[in-house]
């Protein structure tokens, strides 16, 4: 049995090794349990780095600080856009003890049903968010909200608070150029990883273009807490702590004045207005009607008011009509048809072209109003005469210098292109369609490769598939207004108060047109004087300012034509260029041409002396009529 | 040769043992200062705060280290019985006397300080059994004296196991096994109980329907390695039947557990889920401490889990989590090299000596030391369950350290008298 014992156990080989002595044994035994410890201590703080992961978790609470949003002031220091506070509740649902946390206390706090509490504890469960993921519990309380939840919420571990900024919007005006916040979604937070999904982002208008400078710089403070979730000051005294800085204001060139008088105007009729200084390019005005208050697309309310908004397809409030709608220029492209002939050398101030109540040369077609024939080029302009124009087109598209036609018609595109047609603008507004100038290739596509000025005359008066946007148009003023020239349309003249900043670079470069003969446009010019002093703006004229315009009807193939105009102001030294377009509400003359004189006459006289006409426009309901 | 010396009371004290307890008590000091620091309270003697408290009993166990030199070194073998009589008899009045104090029974309070007389129990048990067994009529080996050895062990433990419900207390006196093995009982003894503990971890982890066919095939393995006598056989049969009693008794035990204890148990096999915001809370909170502190540790004072109150008990038995979270991989290694070292250098002192008695003694030093060090270690970093015993020198408490002083400087003393005449 002894022999037994001894071959089971190891005493064996005790004997003969080392551990002869009992001492030595028993201290083997203390190093190597020492040993042991260190090897396992080296391995759970040197080798292996979750415990390090778990401490930080737990004893850092990193928090986000949101800067302020810049705020936006119109070209008078007019405030435009602020913020107000707000206050998102924060859950981490693994903080959240399943054995001693208070849900009734907590629902009764939050002022929710405990029904409510679990649908919103499941979702920030479930993906995209998960137990180990903080995401928002509850949005944007006010800060009255704010304060009576705030002394309480430190009982319930697992939740806190991140304050917010939330636009409001003053004057509830220039919603669509000023544009709106949404949060960033999986995609925005791939492409930029500044941002983490739930932070507000410009969507669009200038919160988009300019969303940059105006988000400022997120900061991030880590706060130690304790195990009770109270805070406990910042780690090592805020030294890898970073400053939120707050976003830069932004100087609009808006004119609040008169954008607040446009939209007034341009209420209950669908269209758009776009007023623009020639001499910088700054836009004053960007009017689309109808259109909504920006206040709406803010807060807890803000999927529930934009779906209310979009599903509204008849008046389309969302729809920036200055930017995204593109029609035929009508009449008012026969400016620049006068200017593309001269430059050409096929147009004097004294060609004639005959008139029969259209275009004799395809049986009257474009039609004409009656009015005398022939007509001087002037003259033509202020009676807007169809035929002249497309007299006009035909010899410049059939101009001999060029070996044939399809040459010629690519030099007329070229230069209308330079009036900065058929292509975006470039401004800062965020959305913006290019219009169209039909290419050469198009129309070998439907008329095979034998078209004649015959199939495509009707682009001399601004019609077939010519389009152009309300702002592309009220530039085509602006040029005139300049003689040749402009500068990019631009709604930001200065970041953070500075007109310097290199963001704004691009709207400093003087563009010319490839029609740079200043005498070509004086003529033009005089036309335009003509269209007021005698001609189809003859109604319209405004005391103590002379002025320029053109009158245009677009036609629609839908429904009654739109009703389009454009001028500029004064004659001398123009200080406003503009377009206006109503749709489907016939000559230009009726409705446009009383928003644009009267949105100049506000402008540079600040005061309305034709007061009848004001009352009848903004009385006028071109919507309620329409359906 | 016996000189009722005019020689100084230092005369011959192992300085360097007394220099390894004085820095590992400042250094115990320095992380209770650490782990419950209090900022509006931050000069380490202020006395409302633990860390006053426990320079007070620095001083007091300085002291009582003196009076300990002092007193003539007979004392402690002519009192050996009388002493472990009076704290058998403190143990047995404390639950009726005392105050209960979180479940356990076992404090005498005074004001703000209170008194655990179940820790002086280890070194009066010392005494004692240094004194039976350094009884040159003795042999351990006897069967009747390992029976009497054995006694002396088990009552104060199943006294404060049962009366005082203080299970890390109780459980220290198994520490003595390595006493008795140095003093000659067998190595067997050791390795059965090592063999059994494998098995009743294994009864706890594996099916034990499994384990009985793991023994009945290693029991016929093992007879062909054998001469097949009767007796081999009959002897080999009774191996595999008493383990798989114990793998089945180990089963049933822990089945009538209390359900504290069998969390604990599953906490250090890893046994079924354990929360890790309840049942394993401690363990998991010490293990995050001390793996966060990396190699260089986060500095003094800058703990947050233990500042912060993450981990339980942080003061006391969880004090090395401050050790390992604020000196990092460095000086969690270095304490357990200084404890180490002490208690080395405790058994080398205990070879060098002439007497017995302070052999026995001091070997029971060691092991006592030894035994704290590893449950406690072990706990925070989860090798050993969790038991509520104090890291010696370290943990804040008066009982505690006043015990270790005790038990350590009578060593010392004997110690310094290895020269004298035979005991």
């Amino acid at each position: 049995m002894q022999r037994i014992i001894k071959g089971l156990s190891i005493s064996y080989f005790v004997q003969v090794s080392l551990f002869k002595e009992k001492k030595y044994l028993i201290m083997g035994m203390f190093v190597l349990v020492g040993l042991l410890f260190i090897a396992r201590l080296f391995y759970i703080q040197v080798v292996d780095n979750s415990y390090k992961l778990d401490a930080d978790n737990q004893a850092f609470r990193k928090k986000t600080e949101f800067p302020a949003r810049g705020y936006i002031y119109d070209r008078n220091n007019k405030l435009l856009v602020y913020n107000e506070a707000a206050y998102d509740v924060m859950v981490l649902p693994k903080e959240i003890s399943k054995t001693d946390f208070d849900t009734a206390g907590f629902c009764e706090l939050m002022g929710i049903t405990k029904e409510v509490f679990l649908k919103k504890m499941k979702k920030a469960i479930q993906a995209p968010n998960s137990p180990r993921k903080e995401s928002v519990f509850e949005k944007q309380l006010s800060p009255k909200d704010y304060a009576s939840i705030q002394e309480h919420l430190y009982r319930y571990k697992g939740f806190t608070v991140v304050s917010r900024t939330l636009r409001k919007y003053p004057n509830k005006t220039a919603a669509h150029m000023l544009g709106y916040i949404g949060e960033a979604d999986k995609a925005m937070t791939e492409k930029d990883p500044y941002y983490n999904e739930g932070d507000y982002i410009g969507i669009s208008g200038i919160e988009k273009t300019y969303e940059n400078v105006l988000r400022g710089k997120k900061g991030m403070r880590i706060m130690m807490v304790d195990v009770h979730n109270r805070e406990k000051g910042s780690y090592l005294n805020g030294l890898y702590d970073t400053m939120a800085v707050p976003g830069k204001t932004l100087t609009s060139t808006l004119d609040l004045e008169l954008q607040m008088y446009g939209e007034l105007l341009m209420q209950n009729k669908s269209g758009s207005a776009v007023a623009i200084d020639p001499r910088t390019g700054e836009i004053l005005a960007l009017v689309t009607s109808p259109g909504y208050d920006p206040n709406l697309l803010v807060g807890r309310e803000r999927t529930k008011n934009y779906a209310a908004l979009s599903l509204d397809t008849l008046a389309d409030p969302l729809y920036n009509r200055a930017t995204m709608a593109s029609y035929p220029p009508g009449s008012t492209f026969k400016l620049v048809m006068a200017l593309i002939g001269q430059q050409m050398g096929l147009l004097g101030a004294e060609t004639r072209y005959p008139c029969a109540h259209g275009y004799p040369l395809l049986g009257g077609r474009p039609a004409c109003h009656p009015h005398a024939s022939p007509l001087a080029l002037e003259a033509a302009i202020g009676a807007s005469c169809n035929s002249y124009f497309s007299f006009v087109f035909k010899s410049v598209i059939e101009d001999k210098k060029f070996s044939d036609l399809y040459q010629a018609y690519a030099n007329w595109r070229d230069i209308v292109m330079s009036f900065n047609i058929g292509q975006r603008t470039g401004s800062d507004l965020a959305n913006e369609l290019k219009g169209n100038v039909p290419s050469i290739k198009y129309y070998n596509k439907i008329f095979g490769k034998s078209w004649k000025a015959s199939n495509v005359i009707s682009l001399g008066i601004g019609q077939a598939e010519l389009l152009v946007t309300p702002l592309q148009n009220a530039n085509i003023v602006a040029i005139i207004a300049n003689k040749g020239w402009y500068y990019t349309p631009h709604i930001v003249k200065a970041v953070g108060g500075n007109a310097a900043d290199t963001l704004l670079d691009r709207f400093r470069v003087k563009h010319y047109t490839m029609v740079k003969d200043t005498a070509f446009y004086r003529v033009v010019i005089r036309g335009m004087t003509d269209a007021v002093e005698s001609g189809t703006a003859h109604s319209l004229q405004i005391n103590g300012i002379d002025y320029c315009a053109k009158t245009g009807t677009a036609e629609n193939p839908h429904g009654k034509s739109h009703s389009v105009f454009v001028a500029f102001a004064p004659r001398e030294n123009p200080r406003i260029a503009i377009a206006v377009l109503v749709e489907n509400a016939g000559a230009g003359s009726k409705v446009a041409g009383p928003v644009a004189t009267l949105m100049m006459e506000k402008y540079l006289s600040g005061k309305i002396s034709r007061t009848d006409l004001e009352k009848r426009i903004i009385e006028e309901n071109l919507i309620a009529g329409s359906h | 040769m016996r000189e009722k010396s005019d020689k100084s009371i230092f005369y011959n004290i192992d300085w360097i043992t007394v220099l390894m307890y004085v820095v590992l008590v400042l250094m115990g000091w320095a992380n209770i200062y650490a782990a419950v620091y209090n900022e509006e309270h931050y000069i380490i003697t202020d006395i409302s705060q633990k860390y006053g408290k426990q320079m007070i009993w620095i001083g007091t166990a300085f002291l009582l280290a003196l009076i300990v030199l002092i007193i003539d070194e007979n004392f402690y073998t002519a009192f050996a019985y009388v002493i472990y009589g009076l704290f058998m008899l403190l143990i047995i009045a404390v639950p009726f006397l005392g105050r209960e104090v979180k479940g356990s029974r076992s404090w005498f309070r005074f004001g703000d300080f209170g008194l655990q007389p179940a820790e002086f129990m280890k070194f009066a048990t010392n005494l004692a059994i240094a004194k039976f067994l350094s009884n040159q009529n003795i042999k351990i080996a006897d069967y009747r004296n390992t029976i009497i050895t054995l006694l002396m062990l088990f009552v104060p433990m199943v006294i404060i196991m049962k009366l005082q419900n203080e299970t890390g207390l109780a459980i220290v006196f198994v520490a003595f096994i390595f006493t008795l093995y140095r003093e000659g009982l067998s190595v067997n003894y050791l390795l059965l109980g090592f063999l059994a503990a494998i098995l009743f971890i294994l009864a706890l982890l594996v099916n034990n329907i499994f384990l009985f066919a793991i023994i009945g095939i290693l029991c016929s393995l093992s007879l062909l390695f054998i001469k097949r006598s009767r007796t081999n056989l009959f002897v080999v049969a009774l191996i595999g039947i008493v383990a798989c009693g114990m793998v089945k008794g180990t089963s049933t035990v822990y089945e009538h557990l209390e359900p504290h204890q069998k969390i604990r148990i599953d906490v250090l096999l890893g046994r079924g889920t354990v929360d890790l915001k309840k049942e394993g809370y401690n363990v998991n909170q010490a293990k995050i401490a001390i793996g966060s502190g990396g190699f260089l540790g986060k500095g003094y004072l800058q703990g947050t889990q233990t500042k912060y109150d993450f981990v339980p008990e942080q003061d006391t038995d969880f004090i090395f989590c401050t050790v390992g979270e604020e000196w990092g991989f460095l000086g969690s290694s270095l304490v357990i090299i200084l404890q180490l070292t002490l208690i080395i250098r405790i058994v080398f002192m205990a070879e060098r000596q002439r007497s017995p008695f302070s052999r026995i003694y001091g070997y029971g030093v060691a092991s006592v030391l030894f035994f704290h060090l590893t449950v406690n270690i072990g706990m925070t970093i989860g090798l050993a369950p969790v038991i509520g015993i104090p890291l010696p020198f370290f943990s804040y408490g008066g009982s505690s350290l006043w015990s270790f002083t005790l038990l350590l400087f009578i060593f010392i003393k004997l110690d310094s008298h290895r020269l004298q005449i035979l005991r």
